[in-house]
């Protein structure tokens, strides 16, 4: 007798219809309750053995109360991560074109290099008779930023990008107190388009910020910096290429008048990314620059962090740089950890415990030379083609608003196009991830209305960029012809759909709390 | 070149429907006479094994710590972090994401920052937590101008049990802010009195427990004589794992507690990236630094996470804002929660009470050898001894005879009569064997 | 009782020698929803364009400027918790704070409604 029936293997007629499950899951999209809420206080995934029978030392100050904490078994908590996991969008997963943050491919050459046990087993005040291979390797990483940005010195230990601006910032402070000329030099100018974290960083050591404005065509021009230099000014603080995607043509002129009058060039590294291998910032005469590692050299950005950056010095602030640094005695490399030994350099102080993210250098001397001079060279190149493929994709509809100059690394569109449409940027950019795809930087830069900053990195094949075209072609059209609805309630399909921020922010609910229990609530 | 989708009959497509000639063209902005024409000086592509090899053989020139038996403390923690940590962590979405600015496709990292904020808080005592800094020094700096914020007083005193390089990180971040520093002497053996350093204009004390040299301390009657005067006291820890044993910073009445969270979840990496921990009391939470992660509902009413009160932040409030902190330790934050899941209560417990009857069973042997003494009486997994030869040349020595001995003091401070200190760290990793090799060779240099 | 605005957008209502000092329709409107807003202390002294309150949304945060010098002698002192308050009712209920007038003929530099009405038309 037969043991093998045949049965139906397409859905039917009911196969349109869509309903509740009931356990609130949609097949891969399954949802996972927060760890206070499964975890139990005696469970434990790691078996850790009975500590030996010996007599406190503590001195009296034993924890007496439960901490509250609450554990999962190993397949418990397995499972709790990799189903959080699934509701993230990252590079692996699509395009990504973020702009000013190169969301570019992280190559796991990077990861496994980082996680030798020479690196990642290695304590910061071991001695440094085992650890000159560490050494060397910052050295190596050192000589690498120092050649492709044609400058004279390093500062390694900053943590990340806004963390190097500082420590840029404080090292003109400190060659500016060695003029003497601390009481006066109280200004920084910063471009209405910077980022952030320029005027942030200017004020949090006592700078007075006095903004720049950019002209029409979304350019610093050196006219606009020379009438507000005097013998009040410190330092500029300029993105290049700039928050709008472009290389400030007169950039040498800035640097230039700079210099005459006394003051410094602090240049924001978020996008060198468009010119490694193309220009030296060195060479364009500024002062000091921070390097994203985590951007420009592919470091992953792990969700927020972490990064690395490393400040390029030049001569003029160089001896400043903060403790530690690298300096080579014989045939040993030697860690410099206090200003006493400095020699004649005058380090302003320090700016992190130990010696800065070697985790992030590994990955990204492992990025350089994989690369190589060639590759990094191509890699910009690519970069900057692929922006301005997409801007050169979507020009007719969506609308540009610095037509006379290309596009760098990144294309900005603004929403003018969306005008009488109803419909917002916030809403388009949520109706692409309906499409797959991680929404473009939005509202920013602040001086372009309804900002659309669209970077997609050298990681894209053609084929991904002109599926990525058509897609945002078809959006565009449809938020044209006045299909408001598709956009005003994006996202449809991720795994929530809009958040309430207001709500978040009205009432926040920063932890978990036990809810009360039953009877409590009553009263 | 392996990373580079791009061929180059792709680059000439592209070029064409640009509209230029070539790549160059799209480069006019830079000058002409300081654009590039050949790639830098440094050597060109490389393959996998070729890469591989260059840094393996640098790799090959350090001394793990896993390789010896390892004693090596002061900031930084040498503890087994579970398998399943490194694999979670690695897994594309959480490696390759961005902050979580979109939250309806970042739930994973919002939820699990949300988890992390609520551990930190138990784990501290404090009310609130942030999604982390990039490391327990510079948070420390952070802590003192969040201090000066609430209490519009711009002097801080620093503990001489503090870290000499956090101290150092406040030294400098408030001479370039113009800020006041008070930074009392070293003290080795715990028992200072910060409560007279207190003045009209002070902020905030800054301690830290257990301290640099391993003393435990009371807080208690610090943050009483703190309180009295309308000074905020911010309690500092370098190794989070004793905060499994000792009473909270919370319970004893800090205001803002930031420390160092490697020892849970992340490796020792030559210093960095670590994750520090921040939290502080619920009504210090506008003057918090750093990113926070809040509940909320989605459109359809189910719960959700986002990023909230951003109008502390730089990229709203510019020159006005609480800091300048941009990225934080996301990857090093995720290592910490899960690795903290899985320890749980229970497991975190053990392992911290292993850690100290390690480090006691170490006292111990030393206190047999003739000629040194530990001088830290109330201690977790670290404490310092006094050696009857100079430190460093001892660790040099011992290193020779491949034991890693420990942090001498003059490293941390020199020039200020310590020569003789070592501090010394023992954690789960440590064996029996390896204290006998440790007490071996210290009396091999004595 | 004569309103008056400034190019920042508050408005002052004066009452005797009081003003009622808030943000504009419009201005709430740019805002977005309110969630947070800190008011100075009674009794602090503001100066003409001084900072006198913070007023945040989700996505942005602006400073409340004193239309006028004076010592502050009231603030709306349930706005922290329910700052919706002062988009539902700007003009209204979502007051922020009273100022005592040091100087009425500062008040001769502000816009009437009427002129507000045009500064807006001409900033669209």
């Amino acid at each position: 007798m037969l043991n093998n029936q045949g049965r139906p293997t397409s859905a039917g007629e009911a196969a349109a219809q869509s309903h509740p499950t009931f356990t609130g899951n949609r097949a891969l999209i399954i949802e996972e309750a927060l760890l206070f809420e499964i975890g139990r206080p005696e469970t434990t995934g790691v078996d850790v053995p009975a500590p030996k029978a010996v007599k406190s030392r503590l001195g009296g100050q034993e924890r007496k109360a439960p901490i509250g904490l609450v554990g999962l078994s190993e397949p418990e908590t397995m499972r709790h991560f990799v189903r959080l996991s699934q509701k993230n969008y990252g590079i692996d997963t699509g395009l990504f074109p973020l702009g000013s943050c190169t969301m570019k491919h992280n190559p796991r050459l990077n990861e496994k290099m980082a996680r030798l046990a020479g690196f990642a087993d290695i304590h910061p005040l071991q001695p440094q008779s085992t650890v000159q291979g560490a050494l060397e390797l910052i050295e190596m990483l050192a000589h690498y930023l120092m050649t492709l940005t044609g400058t004279e010195a390093v500062a390694m230990s900053p943590k990340a990008g806004a963390h190097g601006e500082l420590c840029g910032m404080m090292a003109i402070k400190a060659a500016i107190e060695a003029k003497g000329e601390g009481a006066t030099r109280r200004v920084v100018l910063v471009p209405d388009s910077a980022h952030g974290t320029n005027p942030a960083t200017a004020a949090l050591i006592g700078f007075e910020v006095k903004p720049v404005p950019a002209r029409a065509d979304g350019t610093v021009h050196v006219k606009d910096v020379k009438e507000l230099l005097g013998p009040d000014v410190a330092a500029i603080m300029l993105t290049n290429p700039n928050t709008c995607g472009i290389f400030e043509p007169e950039i040498v002129e800035i640097a230039r008048a700079m210099k005459k009058a006394g003051a410094y060039f602090y240049c924001d590294g978020a996008n060198f990314n468009a010119i490694v291998g193309k220009a030296k910032p060195g060479d364009l005469g500024i002062d000091c620059m921070h390097i994203n590692l985590h951007k420009t050299f592919s470091t992953p950005h792990g969700g927020g962090g972490p990064g690395a950056g490393p400040v390029v010095l030049s001569k003029r602030l160089a001896p400043f740089a903060p403790v530690p640094f690298i300096r080579r005695k014989g045939k040993k490399l030697e860690l410099v950890e206090h200003a006493a030994d400095a020699g004649k350099a005058t380090p302003f102080g320090r700016v992190t415990a130990f010696h800065g993210q070697m985790g992030m250098y590994v990955r990204a001397l492992a990025y350089m030379l994989s690369h190589g001079a060639d590759g990094m060279k191509q890699a910009s190149e690519d970069a900057v083609l692929s922006a301005n493929y997409i801007r050169a994709g979507l020009q007719d509809l969506m609308s540009v608003p610095f037509p006379d100059h290309p596009s760098m690394h990144e294309a900005l569109f603004d929403d003018t196009w969306l005008k009488d449409t109803g419909i917002t940027t916030l809403d388009f950019a949520k109706a692409m991830i309906d499409e797959g795809y991680h929404p473009m930087t939005m509202y920013f830069p602040l001086i372009v209305h309804g900002a659309m900053l669209v970077e997609p990195t050298e990681s894209e094949s053609r084929a991904s960029l002109d599926l990525f075209i058509m897609a945002l072609r078809d959006l565009a059209m449809r938020a044209k012809r006045g299909e408001t609805e598709r956009f005003a309630g994006a996202p449809f399909h991720a795994p929530r759909r809009r958040l309430d921020e207001t709500r978040a922010a009205r009432n926040p609910i920063l932890r978990w709390v036990p809810p009360q229990p039953m009877q409590q609530a009553a009263e | 070149m392996r990373y580079l989708p791009l061929t180059p009959d792709d680059r000439a497509g592209m070029l064409a429907r640009i509209g230029v000639a070539t790549v160059d063209d799209l480069f006019s902005d830079i000058p002409a006479d300081k654009l590039l024409k050949e790639p830098v000086n440094l050597p060109h592509h490389a393959g996998e094994l070729s890469v591989e090899r260059t840094l393996g053989a640098m790799a090959a020139k350090n001394v793990p710590a896993s390789s010896v038996p390892f004693f090596v403390g002061a900031g930084a923690y040498k503890h087994h972090v579970p398998a399943t940590v490194d694999h979670l962590i690695q897994r594309s979405e959480f490696l390759t994401s961005y902050t979580p600015y979109q939250p309806e496709i970042a739930q994973g990292t919002l939820q699990y920052l949300f988890e992390f904020q609520t551990q930190v808080a138990l784990l501290t005592g404090m009310e609130v937590a942030n999604a982390s800094m990039y490391d327990g020094s510079t948070g420390t700096g952070e802590a003192v101008l969040m201090a000066h914020r609430v209490t519009k007083r711009r002097k801080a005193v620093l503990s001489g049990g503090l870290h000499p390089q956090y101290a150092d990180v406040v030294k400098t971040l408030s001479m370039m802010a113009n800020d006041a520093v008070v930074a009392a002497p070293a003290d080795v053996n715990g028992t200072e009195d910060l409560a007279r350093l207190i003045d009209n204009e002070t902020s905030c004390i800054v301690v830290q427990n257990p301290d640099v040299f391993g003393n435990i301390r009371d807080l208690r009657p610090l943050a009483a004589a703190a309180q009295a005067k309308g000074v905020l006291l911010i309690a500092v820890f370098t190794e989070a794992l004793s905060l499994g044993l000792i009473e909270s910073p919370g319970a004893q009445g800090a205001d803002i507690v930031v420390g160092e969270g490697q020892s849970i979840g992340n490796g020792l990496n030559f210093g960095g990236p670590y994750v520090g921990l921040f939290a502080a009391k619920q009504k210090y939470v506008r003057q918090m630094p750093g990113r926070l992660c809040g509940e909320t509902v989605d459109a359809e009413g189910k719960r959700g996470f986002v990023l909230t009160l951003s109008t502390r932040e730089q990229h709203i409030r510019r020159d006005k804002a609480t800091s300048n902190i941009c990225t934080n330790s996301g990857l090093c934050c995720l290592a910490f929660t899960i690795h903290m899941t899985l320890l749980g209560e229970k497991g975190l417990r053990q392992l911290a009470q292993v850690n100290h009857a390690n480090a006691v069973d170490l006292a111990e042997r030393l206190e047999a050898v003739k000629g040194v003494t530990v001088l830290t009486s109330a201690f977790f997994n670290e404490f310092t001894v006094k050696l009857p030869v100079n430190a460093a040349e001892a660790v040099e020595k011992m290193a020779k005879k491949g034991v890693l001995a420990g942090v001498p003091v003059s490293r941390l401070l020199p020039g200020e009569g310590f020569d003789d200190l070592l501090i010394v760290a023992n954690t789960e990793v440590n064996t029996d064997e390896d204290r006998e090799a440790f007490v071996n060779a210290l009396k091999g240099v004595l | 009782m004569t309103t008056r605005y400034t190019k920042d957008h508050e408005y002052i209502r004066v009452e005797g020698d009081v003003g009622i000092v808030g943000i504009s329709d419009y201005a709430q409107a740019q805002l977005g929803d309110v969630v947070f807003v800190e008011l100075p202390d009674v009794g602090k002294t503001v100066a003409k364009g001084g900072e006198a309150a913070v007023v945040e949304s989700v996505k942005a945060a602006s400073e409340v400027y004193a239309p006028v010098s004076g010592e502050v002698v009231a603030v709306n002192d349930k706005l922290p918790d329910s700052p919706a308050t002062v988009n539902e009712d700007p003009a209204g209920a979502g007051w922020f704070i009273k100022i005592k007038l040091a100087d009425k003929a500062e008040l001769d530099g502000l816009m009437s409604e009427a002129e507000y009405a045009e500064y807006l038309k001409s900033i669209a």
